[in-house]
């Protein structure tokens, strides 16, 4: 086993990142998730560190899980929105980042509704960034607690057939998936509506489907998307009732899915229209797993950013 | 349009004469008395240049520039802008009219030709807007604004949607001899895009603009421009497809021109994989074989002209996240040395067809007697040695703005002298000075 | 950087005697029932591999069994974002209650005492022990903290300049105990 280290600064995607480092992050985060199943879920490791969560897109759930990972680590935080900072007064990104790091915080998690926006900071900034979410790009910290979802439940990931449903094409959690899993040797088929599915994807050794039930057939692990109801509106699909019938798991197609197959969801769900309700809660679904374990992969992640710091 | 300063007499020697429109390609002397050209043999106390091994062409006319004045002077003004033009090379620039307010009427136009008396160095045409307010709905005074001196007419960031308003602009313009340029783009298509659509799109998360956006447009402009047997002219093609559509218009006779930038015919959509706003104009670069099909289309001939679409931004508008940077580079300053360096030294293209895109092609579009060397005209010449290698550096650009994508690119080609009505607005040549 | 290898400070023997002699102590220290109740937490990586080493000599010079875990202080250390990379965690595995224990933290070279520290500070998140003993096979010295070791296998004085390395049979291939010169990297 090669020793590796790990020796970033910032957390931005998937895309960055090699298999043995997606490992060390999956690795560390096992340790993590034991903290917050003891009595004291709490350890000193980022005392004295100051993060700042700025979710320039909102979120109740990202924000929160960060939050708490922030705290089970020590860490002091600064909540900032799009509307709490000098952002809706006209300054730039940019400059607002600039004066939170004047501020000597050392960690920036920041959501953000433009793609490749972290990219941007990470270069000029001195202080780590992590990505919560940016655009349609990536969302790393998502697809590390789904794999390690997976990993924890079905003991490996190399070889493993996934399947992604749902609109894939503004999905920074498919894309973050997509680049992980194919690093780590599964195999991901993808589906949707085929106005939503790009066929770029099919260069990068991604299987395209256009149908749930061949899409859903062999998988292992079957991870369905959020769907949006703005997206309806731009013409991309007739209706939300329509997206329900044809790629729904629901009493009908959940007959196509294997019985080990793990159902997951990065949530909120869309009862019935996604997922139906009994399957959501059911005995296949690792949803509420899935939230346990986004809180110990977001502990491990700001960890090891954190170790790199004064580099 | 440029002012009048002292000018002297000349005998450019030992030079590359390459003229296309009248077949010269030889060493040989040109005289500039006066303003004019004249007769070497004939010209009372002429200053003699010696140009061993450079290349002298009629002044390029580059016909897509974004002056920015009036009202956009943060980044660059009718002073900056013709400098800029001067160092890149240029001795004719068409004006776009997407100025605040915009060029859609004679006091506007008036406004320009004023300032660019008084400060610009080289020659200034303006371009009025399609519709009024380019807002793609009423046509703008047209007839006015060719009195006021336009020499044609773009919505050029817009595109006018409505193919009925476009029929009629075509068949109105014939009348006035004033050619349509067209920046091809179907709004819907286009709609929040950034990038083309394609593979880095998908992969970057970045909504794109997918080919049809302009195909569909540029179809509609050669089925208007066949009806109303009018001059149609595609601004800044980015995709092959739209280079297959004008040969095919252009064997049928249809009077479509085409333009392509040097940024589309270096440069792929991969450079958006780092989210660098540099890399972002509209319309996007495009995929590869799109690049080597535009390449293919200068060659044949269905691209006849290169234009820059120089638009200049602020450093603080384009750092930014990159879907609120605006779209636009600029390119007067690195133009020349970009296409000698990918289009001549590449192979693709010979010395004479290359400025061919810059003199012949252009003029033809405009209907103007421009581009050519001839005994009598104004001496307007561009003065280049293809040979020579150095390196793009944006800090040192006459233009007020920073944002080119070939910031510390490696090239072999630069522009050495520039000349306008006989003086040398712009020079790095030894012993002579250039005064903008 | 290749470190160069200074002194050869105990051989596989010296090594062995050393583990004895620290089972003996171990063995005294807790008499009779005292011992199957005890605890060994072995400090990641090399304590726990000398942990193991300790708790099998123990088991067969009195019988008895203690009990053995495992603990990786990285979450507690007090140089965070001063290191230029970060190693992985290793595993933290307490199959015992804390409370009200005899523990006998193992680790194989004492130094400063910051490791030590830093574990003292995880095991207490655990729980309240009843007493923590530490257990060292090597101090060479250079204390920062006032850290002592209750049980210790020898003591050498080691310069500043170089580290201690224990290796291990099961784990290294040879048992082994020796120093180089720490190049500043």
């Amino acid at each position: 086993m090669t020793e590796i280290k790990w020796t970033r600064k910032d957390l931005l995607g998937m895309e960055d990142l090699s298999a043995d480092e997606i490992t060390f992050i999956l690795d560390t985060a096992e340790e993590f998730k034991k903290v917050n199943e003891r009595r004291v879920k709490k350890v000193p490791a980022l005392r004295g560190i100051t993060v700042v969560n700025f979710f320039v897109e909102p979120s109740t759930r990202t924000r929160a899980s960060f939050e708490l990972a922030e705290q089970r680590l020590s860490a002091d935080i600064v909540n900032m929105s799009a509307s709490t900072s000098s952002l809706s007064k006209g300054e730039s990104l940019l400059d607002t980042a600039k004066n939170i790091e004047a501020l000597q915080v050392d960690i920036l998690v920041m959501r953000h509704a433009a793609s490749g926006a972290h990219q941007f900071l990470a270069k000029n900034l001195k202080c780590a960034v992590i990505n919560a979410g940016d655009g349609a790009h990536e969302h790393p910290t998502q697809a590390l607690l789904d794999i390690f979802t997976i990993r924890e439940k079905k003991k490996k990931i190399k070889g493993l057939n996934i399947s992604i449903i749902g609109d894939i094409l503004h999905s920074r959690v498919a894309r973050s998936n997509i680049y992980a899993l194919l690093k780590l040797g599964a195999n991901v088929t993808i589906a949707g509506p085929p106005t939503l599915l790009p066929k770029e994807f099919e260069k990068i050794g991604v299987r395209l489907c256009d149908n749930l039930k061949d899409a859903v057939a062999d998988a292992d692990v079957v991870n369905l998307l959020r769907i949006q109801h703005e997206r309806q509106r731009a013409s991309y699909f007739p209706s939300i009732g329509e997206y329900a019938s044809v790629y729904g798991i629901n009493r009908e197609s959940i007959k196509y899915v294997k019985k080990d197959a793990l159902i997951m969801h990065p949530g909120p769900i869309n009862r019935g229209v996604e997922l139906d309700s009994e399957f959501a809660d059911g005995k296949q679904s690792v949803i509420l797993e899935q939230v346990t374990n986004g809180l110990a992969v977001r502990m491990a992640v700001l960890y090891l950013v954190s170790g790199c710091l004064k580099s | 349009m440029v002012t009048k300063k002292e000018s002297s007499n000349y005998i450019l020697q030992n030079a590359r004469v390459i003229d296309p429109k009248n077949g010269v390609d030889a060493i040989c002397d040109i005289g500039i008395e006066n303003g004019l050209f004249a007769d070497p043999s004939k010209i009372s106390n002429p200053k003699k240049i010696d140009l061993k091994g450079m290349v002298i062409a009629p002044g390029f006319i580059d016909m897509h520039v974004h002056l920015r004045e009036p009202g956009g002077k943060d980044k660059e003004t009718i002073r900056t802008g013709t400098m800029a033009a001067a160092a890149g090379g240029f001795t004719t620039i068409v004006a776009m009219p997407n100025t605040n307010p915009l060029a859609d009427n004679a006091s506007t136009i008036e406004y320009i030709k004023t300032h660019c008396e008084e400060s610009a160095c080289v020659n200034v045409l303006p371009s009025g807007c399609i519709s009024k307010g380019s807002e793609g709905v009423e046509m703008s005074p047209i007839g006015g604004l060719k009195k006021a001196g336009i020499v044609a007419v773009t919505d050029d960031g817009k595109c006018v949607q409505n193919h009925e308003l476009m029929k009629h602009v075509l068949i109105y313009s014939k009348t006035f001899k004033i050619p349509v340029l067209d920046h091809c783009q179907d709004s819907f298509l286009a709609e929040g895009g950034l990038v083309a659509e394609g593979y880095w799109s998908t992969i970057k998360g970045l909504r794109g603009i997918p080919v049809a956006s302009e195909t569909i447009m540029v179809s509609r402009d050669i089925i208007l421009a066949e009806a109303a047997d009018w001059k149609v002219h595609i601004q800044h093609v980015s995709a092959g497809a739209s280079v297959d559509m004008i040969r095919d218009a252009q064997k049928k006779k249809v009077k479509v021109t085409a333009e392509v930038t040097p940024h589309h015919i270096a440069l792929t959509d991969e450079c958006i994989k780092d989210y660098d706003t540099n890399f972002k104009m509209s319309p996007p670069l495009r995929s590869e074989e799109d690049r080597k099909k535009l390449i293919k289309g200068l060659q044949d001939g269905t691209i006849s002209v290169i234009a820059t679409d120089h638009a200049p931004h602020t450093s603080t508008d384009k750092l930014v996240e990159f879907a609120y940077a605006p779209f636009g580079v600029v390119g007067l300053e690195t133009a020349v040395s970009i296409c000698l360096t990918e289009l001549y030294h590449k192979g693709f293209l010979s010395l004479s067809d290359l400025i061919s895109k810059f003199t012949v092609g252009p003029a033809q579009v405009l209907g103007l007697d421009i581009g050519s060397i001839e005994m009598g005209k104004k001496a307007d010449l561009t003065i280049f040695n293809p040979d020579v290698s150095y390196t793009i550096d944006a800090d040192s650009f006459y233009s007020k703005s920073r944002n080119t994508p070939f910031n510390g690119k490696e090239v072999k080609g630069r522009v050495m002298g520039t000349v306008v009505s006989g003086r040398f607005v712009y020079s790095m040549i030894d012993g002579l000075k250039g005064s903008f | 950087m290749e470190d160069k290898i200074e002194n050869r400070l105990m051989d596989a023997k010296a090594m062995e005697l050393a583990i004895e002699r620290l089972a003996s102590k171990v063995i005294e220290s807790f008499p009779g029932k005292e011992l199957k109740s005890m605890a060994f937490l072995g400090i990641q990586k090399r304590g726990a591999w000398l942990a193991q080493r300790l708790y099998k000599r123990v088991f067969a010079m009195s019988g008895n069994k203690p009990l053995i875990g495992t603990i990786d202080t990285s979450m507690y250390r007090d140089d965070i974002g001063m290191r230029k990379n970060l190693a992985r965690i290793l595993e933290t595995s307490i199959p015992f209650d804390v409370n009200d224990r005899n523990i006998v933290l193992v680790d194989d070279v004492l130094s400063s005492g910051r490791t030590i520290r830093a574990a003292l500070d995880a095991i207490t998140d655990f729980g309240r022990p009843k007493t923590i003993r530490l257990a060292v096979l090597v101090d060479r010295g250079g204390r920062e903290f006032p850290i002592s070791a209750d049980f210790v296998g020898m003591k050498y004085s080691v310069p500043q300049e170089e580290k201690v390395h224990v290796c291990f049979k099961d784990h290294d291939g040879e048992d082994i105990v020796y120093t180089t010169s720490r190049k500043e990297s």
